[in-house]
């Protein structure tokens, strides 16, 4: 059960200013339902330009809720360039905090007034534009907003980012490239925490004796039985030397046995990449 | 506030004929079964008595019942120890949907080097036997598939399983924790090589497993250090809780003929009454191959935290393979195996009974689904008519 604050839990049973304004000035829609969590975020401006009424509509979790609701709280009354200067840690702290691995939804809410504000001024309508490269491709995250995410909340690792912003959270193979962007911003270096287990690749030795087991176990019984052997002569990355002994070494279809005998069991159980070449002895 | 608890796929409240069994083993009864003496010796008996009754749930021999900590230990253990028993790099055969306690520990031996196949299931959480089949090709490999699925219910075949993997000679564990106590499981019937079960899924507190191991089946201990368990599991045992799996097996199978009807009745009326009040709803997994008890459904256009929050606060106890709720970023790995759309298994909720639930808890929970999914949609934007 996550932690929430009271505040977070009172947000989410009764969430103010749920719904749509019918004529609204300025309109933004961040996250999808792949995402997990989606914000629909709209606002209204009086005479005077400030904000007089504020909708959204969430698909999301508690905090994502919670988020949105604090945010419309937050904001209302504000002039446009007053809410422009809300971050993301405004919202957590309206709501006495969030769990760190829910910071993204107070993210999400910043978001979506970005670009309501956005739609406002320059009428661009739909989802919100991505500014800059997309780093995480699973979430769809840019290389400026985590820029930004970082310098907002003063984040230090890849970890923290993952938190605030989903970005490598999903397949992770731009845990690298957030590292990087960590250290261009904070001026020094952060590297990538190793998740534990490691993946351990086999070493020289332990790939020799896998490819002596396989031929062991799966390929010399076969070869036996008509009366030839096999000799593992050297290894060499992937490449598996070996030569043809006895009735193998004179044999018409040794081409035949070397590939559907030899290589795919030790494709199977040693290595995908695995090319077996015959030299003579 | 009513309290109904539907998620007894993730633990079971403790039966008061269980906990009584265990009473004394706290007060008077308190010695080392492996002691000489009276005190000891007085204990030893009890636990034998419990391997027995362990045993006749499963139909083996209780020489063949080795007591672990949990259902976790005793699947590391199947797995790991089938492994190193075998020597060498054998290849080991899993299916994505198992549970962490396996699907880790078969990543992690792959990691070290053992050939790996994680076996598909289909949109509906079934596997291909004729993928299976094709898959071993020696009989030096280590089959760990499931019994029953705990995400869904979905109940592999395990007849045909075995016997597929019998005839290549290779060596089969089944994680059988969600389907022990619930539906009738005897591994004379069911020619398994290793069985895992958990007491606190069948009404025992947490902290006791057990691993059927049959005999001739070759497995390295995991704990080292003693003779205990014919010297498969070192360590002084659990007495109390030893005992207290032995009766709840045994209330287990005085019970399963009628709860299975009686708790798959409730299940269904759960199922009907939710398909029939809430719209755009699918049921997760096979619904022919289904525990008794377990019912997962997926809620388009809101997310599973959100549901289980708002039912807890009427005291409904359940819960979700959205991300969410584990605090990960995607959805469960059985979810995203099955390929549920996102749009559901990020809203999939599970339900699941055991004998002390009630009529009266389904229709409670029956008033209080519909509400919540409807206020939910209320707050979605994915629902296009605001109130809809």
């Amino acid at each position: 059960m996550w932690d929430y604050t009271d505040k977070v839990k009172e947000h989410f049973r009764n969430p103010r200013n749920v719904g749509l304004i019918s004529d609204p000035d300025g309109v933004g829609e961040v996250g999808s339902l792949a995402c997990g969590d989606a914000l629909k975020l709209m606002f209204k401006l009086d005479d005077q330009g400030r904000i007089a009424d504020v909708k959204f509509q969430t698909f999301g979790c508690a905090s994502a809720i919670a988020s949105s609701s604090a945010l419309t709280e937050l904001i209302k009354g504000m002039t446009l360039d007053e809410a422009e200067k809300v971050t993301n840690k405004d919202i957590a702290e309206y709501l006495g905090g969030l769990p760190e691995q829910k910071m993204h939804c107070s993210v999400m809410g910043r978001e979506a007034l970005e670009a309501a504000i956005k739609n406002y001024r320059t009428g661009e309508t739909g989802t919100q534009e991505l500014e800059g490269k997309v780093v995480c491709t699973c979430f769809g995250v840019t290389d400026q907003e985590i820029e930004r995410i970082v310098r907002d909340n003063n984040l230090s690792s890849v970890e923290d980012v993952t938190n605030y912003s989903k970005a490598g959270g999903g397949c992770g193979g731009c845990r690298e490239e957030i590292a990087e962007i960590l250290s261009r911003v904070r001026g020094e270096p952060v590297e990538v925490e190793e998740p534990a287990p490691a993946p351990k690749s086999l070493t020289n030795i332990q790939r020799i004796k896998l490819i002596e087991e396989t031929l062991e176990r799966e390929i010399r019984p076969r070869l036996r039985q008509d009366g030839g052997d096999i000799e593992l002569v050297d290894v060499e990355g992937n490449r598996v030397l070996v030569s043809f002994l006895k009735a193998c070494a004179k044999c018409p279809v040794a081409p035949f046995t070397m590939k559907e005998i030899v290589e795919a069991p030790l494709r199977q159980f040693v290595s995908e990449d695995i090319v077996v070449e015959e030299v003579k002895p | 506030m009513k309290n109904v608890y539907l998620d007894n796929n993730a633990t079971t409240m403790v039966a008061p004929e269980v906990r009584d069994a265990m009473a004394p083993f706290f007060d008077e009864l308190w010695g080392n079964p492996s002691s000489i003496h009276t005190f000891g010796g007085q204990v030893k008996k009890h636990m034998d008595r419990a391997r027995e009754q362990v045993a006749a749930l499963i139909g083996a021999d209780p020489s063949e019942i080795v007591f672990t900590s949990c259902g976790s230990e005793s699947d590391n253990m199947a797995v790991r120890g089938a492994v190193e028993a075998l020597g060498g790099y054998p290849h080991i055969v899993t299916t994505r949907v198992e549970h962490p306690a396996v699907l880790t520990v078969c990543r992690y031996l792959a990691d070290l080097g053992c050939k790996l196949t994680e076996l598909k299931v289909d949109s509906e959480g079934r596997l291909d036997l004729d993928e299976l089949r094709n898959s071993i090709h020696s009989n030096a490999t280590v089959v760990s598939i499931m019994w029953a699925n705990n995400e869904t219910g979905v109940i592999f075949p395990m007849d045909e399983i075995a016997q597929i993997v019998k005839e290549a000679g290779a060596v089969l564990h089944t994680d059988a924790v969600q389907i022990v106590g619930k539906l009738p499981v005897n591994v004379k019937k069911t020619p398994v090589d290793m069985l895992s079960l958990s007491g606190h899924k069948l009404h025992t507190p947490k902290g006791v497993g057990a691993l059927y191991v049959r005999k001739g089946t070759k497995v390295n201990p995991l704990i080292l250090g003693g003779h205990q368990e014919g010297g498969k599991r070192a360590g002084t045992e659990n007495v109390p809780y030893i005992v207290g799996l032995g009766r709840a097996c045994e209330l287990a199978a005085e019970h399963m003929d009628e709860e299975i009807v009686r708790v798959q009745a409730m299940r269904d009326r759960l199922e009907e009454g939710i398909l029939a009040t809430c719209p755009d709803v699918r049921v997760n997994g096979d619904r022919e191959n289904r525990l008794p008890n377990t019912l997962n459904v997926g809620f388009e256009f809101i997310e599973g935290e959100a549901i289980l929050l708002m039912l807890d606060e009427v005291g409904i106890a359940a819960s979700s393979g959205s991300a969410c709720t584990s605090g990960s970023l995607e959805p469960s790995h059985v979810m995203r195996a099955m390929g549920i759309p996102f749009t559901a298994a990020h809203g999939s909720i599970r339900f699941s009974l055991s004998r002390y639930n009630t009529e009266e808890d389904v229709s409670y929970t029956l008033e209080h689904v519909p509400r919540v999914v409807k206020r939910l949609r209320e707050l979605s934007p994915f629902v296009q008519k605001a109130g809809d």
